[in-house]
């Protein structure tokens, strides 16, 4: 037993913040002023972010790489025992820096951007529920703990997709998000339950250690971590469960930026990160979790190349990068994936509030096809786009070139074709990025009548702090290659347990990241060729296009699909059931059973007419009756 | 004395069977006080001098007079008796009968059991009632009592003139 | 004196069952052949009695003062329910203008 650490039992008043903050901003909805809940609850998500730092800072002095705090025992029944507990390591203090630092500052971002709404009180309270679910899904020292803020983080993501309530394609919008989430998390607790069953425990820390006993491969094992990657498979949005993601973009741009982009949709990749050392025990899953994370990646980000509502092309980028995140796991490597997460939300957040800001200043218009030459008018968020644009691209040095990179490489380790295929995500990746923002900031403005203008400060500080994280987060984790020592990987591996890997030589390596470098310039050189020298716009809706085109606006007819295989037959199996065996089986033989009582009862009324004298008789003749009967008997 | 039994039951039964089928409600109560009478003798005919007497104060003395007050009262006669249907008077003569049928046949199941104590013909007298009714069963003495009140309570709610609903 | 006090020990219990049992029937029938309300009374009285009479009856075959008791009792109970059966009747009459029980055909509701 490791010694506790003074002042570590602060860790509480991490999720305690915004807890306080969602009952204040709930409870006195009413009673608050229009702008008084986004400041209470911006000033708790910030001050929980401030405990996390002070959090980081202990266990770096303690010296410790993890600690356990237990705050009440929740279930203890016989042979089930199940603390209420948090668990503060390094991957979780990575995790809650992320959530509570980009959280704080998509909360102050809110406060711009919901300034006119009439339920912006409401909004923060969910948004502040949400970053306390979220931060339980982090910190849980056990399955269960997790699971709780697993189903809260899902509730606040179907309350604020859903919350501008009064559209019905809205509300559609979230219960698909639900739907297809709850699928997932049926997996996720099945293998809960399979995780209890196996280790008689669901704490991190025991299932870990007892896990050693098991053999690679372990039949049981495979079971438990494919089951928990059908629950990561929902969360994080991959394929088959991705189509609710784009459609979740309904909701407010800054929960999508908090939630559809850096938060929640990486809380499948923590949690198979989290359970590395099962996963390390099942390479069956492991390849499974490739080829969805490959597919993903690459089917997404050919669907992002013809959207044309600037958050539709986001959300399919975020799938599509979240594809790369789980790549990155199924190649053992998981702290590389956690770093992507880390990059990710600081470019991903970045670029959901910049489009919220073009939005708002376009006066909500959402079709990149209206918009253009925002260059001039906006330039602070111009600026702060284009450096998430070449972070997400993988551009050194910003940010996403080293965790893109470290993937890659990853993947190249793993087998050529991988990495041709990824590389070839990747610089659609860079395609379809690139037409964003050539069509949204270069060029003439389309849409008349509109005024774009710059954001106010709260908004615009906010993009300027991300963009700065986008520029530099990638030097958290500087590669040998460039006389770094891999800081972030090296922090995380005492957390996550990855595969071991052979090196690359560095030279390998330099060609590697110039040859993608190459690429990518041309990539960017056809874009700019297309949209900006030609300036050649997206087809509108209803026009003919080649096949090919057309199979990739449509989605790939995912979701025709989905609704062909499951929608419809489910339809005409509940046609049949309320037609043919409601309708015409059981509510006629419930209904007879009704009518026949009633038809006795009319005949039996006819007994009970007031009369004395027959009651007399009826009276004798049942003593009658019972005297013979206990004679004979 | 078993010519006194069978005569004394010979009176009963045909007294009790005109109670039923006479039609004038004088002639009811009269036939019913003759019934009462001859059940006395038999009273006495079992030694039960006590209950003999208490028979006679009570219902022929007490009871059978208040239905003679109630019949004038209501100025009852022969005209206003409703009488029942034919076929509803023979049914009941034929329960009757069979309730008589079975309740012999239930008799004959019966089987002698040999007495607690030995035969003495003292019991009936009233120094032995007395002793057993003020000895064992003194609670019940006394709350029959109330029984009485309430009765006497609940007789005099029923006899007044009902203003809240009627006829007047 | 000396007869009477030995009588019932010729005749047989059985005797005084079946007339008992005669009487009980009489009454039952009567009550199910009269609608006069009084009539009806009556039979009951009639059946109480023939109880009464075999409990006396048994009392005193068993030389138990006990069952001699218990028909004081019902004598006590018998005067009781005909004070208010018999104000009943009276309101009867009040209210209805007849003692006719088929006239008292609201006991369905």
């Amino acid at each position: 037993m490791v010694e506790q650490i003074p002042n570590i039992n602060l860790a509480w008043l991490v999720p305690a913040f915004p807890l306080l903050g969602f009952l204040v901003t709930g409870l006195a909805n009413r009673k608050l002023k229009h702008n008084q809940a986004g400041i209470i609850a911006s000033a708790m998500v910030l001050l929980s972010f401030l405990v996390s730092v002070v959090l980081f800072f202990i266990l770096r002095a303690s010296g410790q790489n993890e600690a356990t705090v237990t705050l009440f025992n929740w279930i203890s029944i016989s042979g089930m025992n199940i603390p209420f507990a948090l668990l503060i390591d390094h991957l979780s203090l990575t995790m809650m820096l992320i959530v509570t630092g980009v959280g704080a500052l998509i909360h102050i971002y809110s406060i711009g951007y919901m300034h006119d709404d009439e339920r912006v009180n409401s909004f923060f309270a969910q948004m502040n529920l949400f970053t306390f679910s979220m931060l339980l899904l982090v910190m849980g020292a056990n399955y269960l703990v997790l699971f709780i803020g697993w189903e809260g983080v899902g509730l606040c993501s179907y309350l604020l997709i859903g919350f501008w309530f009064k559209n019905p394609e809205y509300n559609y919008a979230a219960r698909k998000a639900f739907v297809m989430n709850r699928i997932g998390d049926l997996g996720f607790i099945l293998g809960i339950i399979l995780l209890f069953f196996t280790f008689k425990t669901v704490t991190f820390s025991e299932i870990f250690v007892q896990a050693s006993g098991f053999q690679v491969g372990a039949p049981v094992i495979t079971l438990i971590t494919i089951l928990l990657l059908v629950g990561a498979v929902g969360k994080s949005a991959q394929i088959p469960l991705f189509t609710w993601l784009p459609d979740a973009m309904a909701g407010p741009t800054p929960v999508s930026a908090l939630i559809h982009a850096a938060t929640m949709v990486t809380a499948g990749i923590y949690m198979i990160a989290r359970s590395s050392i099962l996963y390390n025990l099942a390479p069956l899953t492991l390849n499974i979790i490739i080829v969805i994370g490959l597919a993903t990646a690459i089917i997404a980000a050919l669907i992002g190349l013809k959207q044309n509502d600037i958050k539709k092309v986001l959300a399919y980028s975020t799938v599509s990068q979240l594809g790369y995140m789980f790549l990155a796991l199924g190649l053992g490597a998981y702290s590389a994936g956690v770093f992507h997460v880390t990059t990710h939300s600081f470019f991903k957040a970045l670029l959901f509030l910049g489009a919220g800001s073009v939005i708002h200043a376009m006066g909500g218009e959402q079709d990149i096809r209206k918009m253009g030459g925002l260059r001039k008018k906006m330039p602070l968020t111009y600026f702060t786009f284009l450096a998430a644009t070449l972070a997400i691209s993988g551009i050194p040095p910003f940010s996403g070139f080293f965790s893109k990179d470290l993937i890659l490489s990853k993947a190249f380790e793993h087998s050529i074709i991988l990495y041709i295929l990824a590389l070839g995500g990747a610089l659609i990746t860079c395609f379809y990025m690139f037409r964003l923002l050539y069509l949204v900031f270069f060029g003439e403005q389309r849409l008349a009548g509109a005024h774009p203008h710059e954001a106010p400060k709260v908004m615009t500080i906010p993009l300027i702090i991300l963009s700065v994280l986008s520029v530099f987060g990638g030097f958290l984790n500087i590669p040998s290659l460039f006389n770094g020592d891999s800081e972030f990987i090296t922090f995380l591996q005492t957390a996550v347990v990855s595969k071991a890997s052979e090196e690359l030589s560095h030279s390998t390596e330099i060609g590697l990241i110039l040859g993608s470098l190459l690429l990518l310039g041309l990539v960017i050189f056809l874009a700019y060729r297309t949209f900006v020298s030609k300036s050649i716009i997206p087809a509108k809706d209803g026009e003919p296009m080649p096949f090919f085109s057309k199979l990739i606006a449509n989605r790939f007819y995912i979701d025709e699909m989905y609704t062909t295989v499951f929608e419809k037959p489910f339809g005409y199996l509940s046609d049949f059931f309320y037609n043919k065996v409601e309708n015409s089986l059981l509510d006629p033989v419930v209904d007879e059973i009704g009518f026949t009582t009633s038809r006795v009862g009319t005949l039996l009324r006819k007994l009970q007419q007031g009369n004395m004298s027959f009651y007399l008789f009826a009276m004798v003749a049942g003593i009658l009756l019972f005297i013979i009967f206990i004679l004979i008997v | 004395m078993v010519f006194l039994f069978y005569f004394l039951s010979a009176i009963m039964v045909i007294s009790a069977l005109l109670v039923v089928f006479s039609k004038s409600p004088i002639n009811n109560v009269i036939y019913l006080i003759i019934c009462f009478i001859a059940m006395a003798g038999h009273y006495i005919l079992l030694n039960a001098q006590f209950l003999a007497v208490v028979h006679i104060i009570v219902y022929t003395g007490a009871i059978m007079v208040l239905f003679l007050f109630v019949i004038m009262l209501l100025n009852l006669n022969k005209a206003i008796i409703p009488q029942k249907s034919a076929a509803a008077r023979i049914l009941a003569v034929v329960t009757g009968g069979l309730f008589f049928l079975v309740l012999i046949a239930a008799t004959r199941q019966t089987f002698v059991i040999t007495p607690r104590y030995a035969f003495t013909s003292e019991i009936g007298l009233v120094a032995n009632v007395g002793k057993t009714l003020f000895h064992e069963f003194l609670l019940p003495f006394e709350i029959s009592s109330v029984l009485f009140i309430s009765a006497m309570v609940g007789a005099v709610m029923f006899g007044k003139r009902d203003h809240s609903v009627g006829d007047d | 004196m000396n007869e009477i006090t030995s009588a019932i020990q010729l005749i047989p219990l059985q005797h005084y069952i079946i007339l008992s049992v005669t009487l009980f029937s009489i009454g039952m029938m009567g009550v199910l052949f009269r609608r006069n309300i009084i009539a009806i009374l009556m039979c009951l009285e009639l059946m109480f009695n023939s109880a009464n009479l075999l409990l006396a009856a048994f009392s005193a075959y068993h030389s138990d003062p006990s069952g001699q008791v218990f028909v004081f009792f019902i004598m006590i109970v018998a005067a009781a329910e005909v004070a208010v059966g018999l104000s009943i009747v009276v309101m009867m009459k009040r209210n209805v203008e007849s003692v006719d029980i088929n006239l008292l055909n609201r006991l369905k509701w």
